[in-house]
């Protein structure tokens, strides 16, 4: 229980409220009523630090947290919340879970009002770089080298998977905690393949030909997210990054120039369009959303879907029994690759973060260190299917099919395990632009050169735009 | 007295033209400030730019290309519901021809009009989630009934196409507003005296020629209102958009209000996302301005 005399809404806010409704505006002058309220703000609370308090949290200060409630939902966060409140008993938490969160914290960042904790996650999430450029984030690194709750002996950066901590780092610093851990690739239902004596194809040629079998059988080869067509870049990346190695995706991650044009990626997207030509793609694909598609791939329409480990928990009501979703690699374009078939994406996705203006930015940091200990994570694995970022993070856990073949597949992947960054530091240009390529290269409308200029131009547009950060890995 | 009256008249007066000036003249005024400012909105630092956003509008190819559909809604939407709607509002009281016994409306007028009436009641959102998924390609009804009858060589990926994509909206924001129309004519028709009617009936008018000759030149107060409330829609269709398309396939569908918003809570760019609101403003100004001048005409008495 709060002893905390703070009352829920403080009089700063209440007056800012005021403000940006426009009461004074029409009395005084017009400075800053949605331009926000200028400097000032209190200072963020803290406590003494201790051994058992490595973070110096205030006891008493409240923490207000704020969920996306989307695919993940929001029960796992009120679990972490309590694990929270066990640890400072004194301390107030505000929970509040919301679809929108640009909409809903945008003017409370203005403020200088942000909550603690943010998971800001979804379609309508608050652009990274334009936090990330505007300064509105706390920096992680003392969350990282703090102690971990399950063994004080280690620090916190050292019990998470490879990848988690790059994931959040923006020049250097890193200003999220992407939770959950994503692994990308196709899927097919285990069952299907079992019924039929289909196997998974390790190379493209066995693919091509597999697809052959499996029209022949009456079902359509892949299903793809037509109205968000950057679904299948992910496949095609992935192959370019299997075929010549990850820097790739390094080049594209920081817009050099003809990085689109690689060999490597005209190689593979000419690859995925003997989908196009042979016509092996689900017919009307083109004009169904993420969730029309992968319906249609759950119904046994459609043998492959391209996606990454959030799909289980997204398809959960329309997947039959013994559906037996299963992930798997691309495959590989050559036998020459330089990475191996086992070899897939693998980041950690799914942001929360630490307001830099937020009045328990202690509060926050150690709200994270509680999700990031095991049982933090086992609960969260436990209840969305999806797997953390904590290293082991997922033991005893019973595991639903889905979730197990990722787990089998990250592990098959190991140290092999890439990612690219782009649609991150520039959501406009994978969400938008690319996006856009894949819809006409995978509709039929373009080849592959013209669908690599079109990417490039794509990301040259991006590069000379002097009002986007810019970021390198 | 008279200065008595003044202030009972003041009473009354300021509460509403304070609320106007608080809820829609600060924030006009505010946005104006801020398109000229780089806000991000993100956080209160922000710097004067001039009018950097605005050149920097004047080369966005993304805009116009919205901008270019927001014309082609224009120029087609107030067109075909105002003609829809003046054809089913003249069915629906003057357009009865059975026993040719004097001015009535067709069979079943009642029925009619409930059901043209039927989108008004839903919100713009259903609106969008209903026909988003009678477009859907497998599952739709679209496709379905054409299955149905045969015609599967009619069937496409309507959303899917960018051919199409954007028809396909345009014929949804048809259908939504078409209701609206027909009800507002009508109850403007129900004020034109009957005998007009029943003299263009005696001297032989068929249902076109008295629809040309007599309805519309008697309704033409309430057409020229239409067609204002239309060109403004016509400038905004963001919801139906953003829900159906999304603008997409690559932006084939995209429009200026979506835009806007995209810069705004998608990138966060407030300060140009202003100078498009700003720009806005004033293209619905001059669009409602030019509306009413065009069509102005003499007014009819009856």
């Amino acid at each position: 229980m709060s002893t905390n005399p703070e009352p829920a809404v403080p009089r700063r806010a209440l007056l800012r409220g005021a403000a940006a409704a426009g009461v004074l505006a029409a009395t005084g002058p017009l400075t800053g009523c949605a331009l926000g309220g200028g400097g000032g703000g209190r200072d963020s609370a803290h406590g003494e630090k201790s051994a058992a308090n490595p973070l110096g949290v205030d006891p008493a200060a409240p923490l207000e947290v704020v969920i996306f409630n989307g695919g993940l939902g929001e029960e796992y966060a009120r679990n972490h919340e309590v694990m929270f409140q066990q640890r400072h008993p004194r301390a107030h938490i505000r929970h509040s879970a919301t679809q929108e969160i640009a909409k809903t914290l945008q003017p409370r960042f203005v403020g200088g009002d942000p909550p603690d904790v943010v998971n800001n996650a979804g379609a309508n999430q608050i652009d990274f770089n334009s936090l990330v450029a505007q300064g509105a984030l706390a920096d992680l690194g003392p969350l990282l080298d703090a102690p971990s709750l399950d063994d004080p002996a280690a620090r916190v950066r050292d019990t998470l998977l490879p990848g988690a901590v790059e994931s959040g780092t923006f020049d250097g610093r890193v200003l999220a905690l992407n939770y959950a851990y994503t692994a990308y690739g196709v899927w097919y239902s285990g069952r299907l393949f079992a019924d039929r004596g289909w196997a998974y194809p390790r190379t493209w040629d066995d693919m091509i030909a597999l697809c052959r079998r499996i029209k022949a059988a009456g079902i359509a080869p892949w299903a793809y997210q037509g109205k968000h067509p950057r679904y299948l870049s992910w496949p095609i990346l992935a192959s370019a990054a299997k075929l010549a190695g990850p820097e790739v995706l390094v080049a594209i991650d920081n817009l050099e120039p003809n990085a689109w044009k690689h060999e490597a990626v005209t190689a593979a997207a000419e690859a995925y369009r003997q989908l196009v030509v042979d016509r092996y793609l689900l017919p009307g694909s083109e004009g169904m959303d993420h969730v029309q598609a992968q319906t249609e791939w759950c119904r046994g329409r459609a043998a492959f879907v391209s996606c990454g480990s959030w799909l289980e928990n997204e398809q959960r009501a329309v997947t039959p029994a013994d559906f037996r979703m299963t992930l798997a690699p691309t495959p590989s374009l050559t036998t020459g690759d330089r990475l191996p078939f086992q070899a897939v994406r693998g980041t950690a996705a799914e942001s929360f973060i630490v307001p830099a203006k937020a009045h328990n930015v202690a509060g926050g940091l150690e709200y994270l260190r509680v999700m990031l200990s095991k049982a933090g994570a086992a609960d969260f694995t436990r209840r969305t299917s999806s797997l953390t970022c904590v290293r082991d993070g997922a033991a005893g856990v019973p595991l639903t099919p889905g979730l197990a073949s990722v787990t089998r597949v990250l592990a098959a992947s190991g140290a092999h395990t890439f990612n690219f960054r782009y649609g991150q530091f520039y959501r406009r240009l994978e969400r938008d632009l690319i996006d856009a390529a894949c819809g006409e290269f995978f509709a039929g409308r373009l080849d592959t050169a013209g669908f690599t200029s079109r990417c490039q131009r794509a990301a040259d547009e991006i590069a000379r735009d002097d009002s986007v950060k810019k970021y390198r890995r | 007295m008279r200065h008595g009256k003044r202030l009972f008249v003041a009473t009354f007066l300021l509460p509403p033209l304070a609320v106007y000036g608080v809820f829609v003249l600060s924030p006009y005024a505010q946005a104006v400030q801020i398109s000229t400012t780089d806000w991000g909105g993100l956080s209160p630092d922000y710097s004067y730019v001039g009018l950097d956003n605005f050149l920097r509008l004047a080369r966005d190819p993304y805009l116009w290309n919205a901008l270019g559909h927001n014309a082609v809604l224009l120029l087609v939407l107030p067109v075909v519901t105002i003609a829809l709607g003046l054809l089913f509002a003249s069915m629906l009281t003057v357009g009865g021809r059975r026993r040719a016994a004097g001015v009535q409306p067709v069979r079943g007028a009642a029925a009619y009009r409930l059901v043209y009436f039927f989108p008004q009641v839903l919100s713009v959102a259903v609106i969008g989630v209903l026909w988003k998924e009678m477009y859907a390609p497998n599952t739709g009804l679209i496709n379905g009934a054409l299955r149905a009858v045969g015609l599967d060589a009619l069937t496409r990926p309507w959303l899917g196409d960018p051919d199409v994509a954007f028809w396909c909206v345009l014929a949804v924001l048809v259908w939504s507003n078409v209701g609206f129309y027909v009800v507002l004519f009508s109850a403007a028709m129900h004020a034109i005296p009957r005998d007009i009617y029943e003299a263009a009936l005696l001297d032989g008018a068929g249902r076109a020629s008295t629809l040309r000759r007599i309805t519309v030149p008697l309704l033409w107060d309430t057409v020229q209102v239409a067609w204002v409330y239309l060109a403004i829609l016509a400038l905004d269709g963001f919801a139906v958009v953003q829900i159906v398309t999304g603008g997409g396939p690559g932006f084939s569908s995209d429009v200026i209000g979506l835009r806007l918003y995209s810069t705004a809570f998608g990138e966060a760019r407030f300060g140009y996302a202003s100078a498009i609101g700003v720009a806005m403003l004033f293209l619905t100004l001059s669009v409602a301005v030019l509306a009413l001048r065009l069509t102005r005409r003499e007014r009819v008495e009856f």
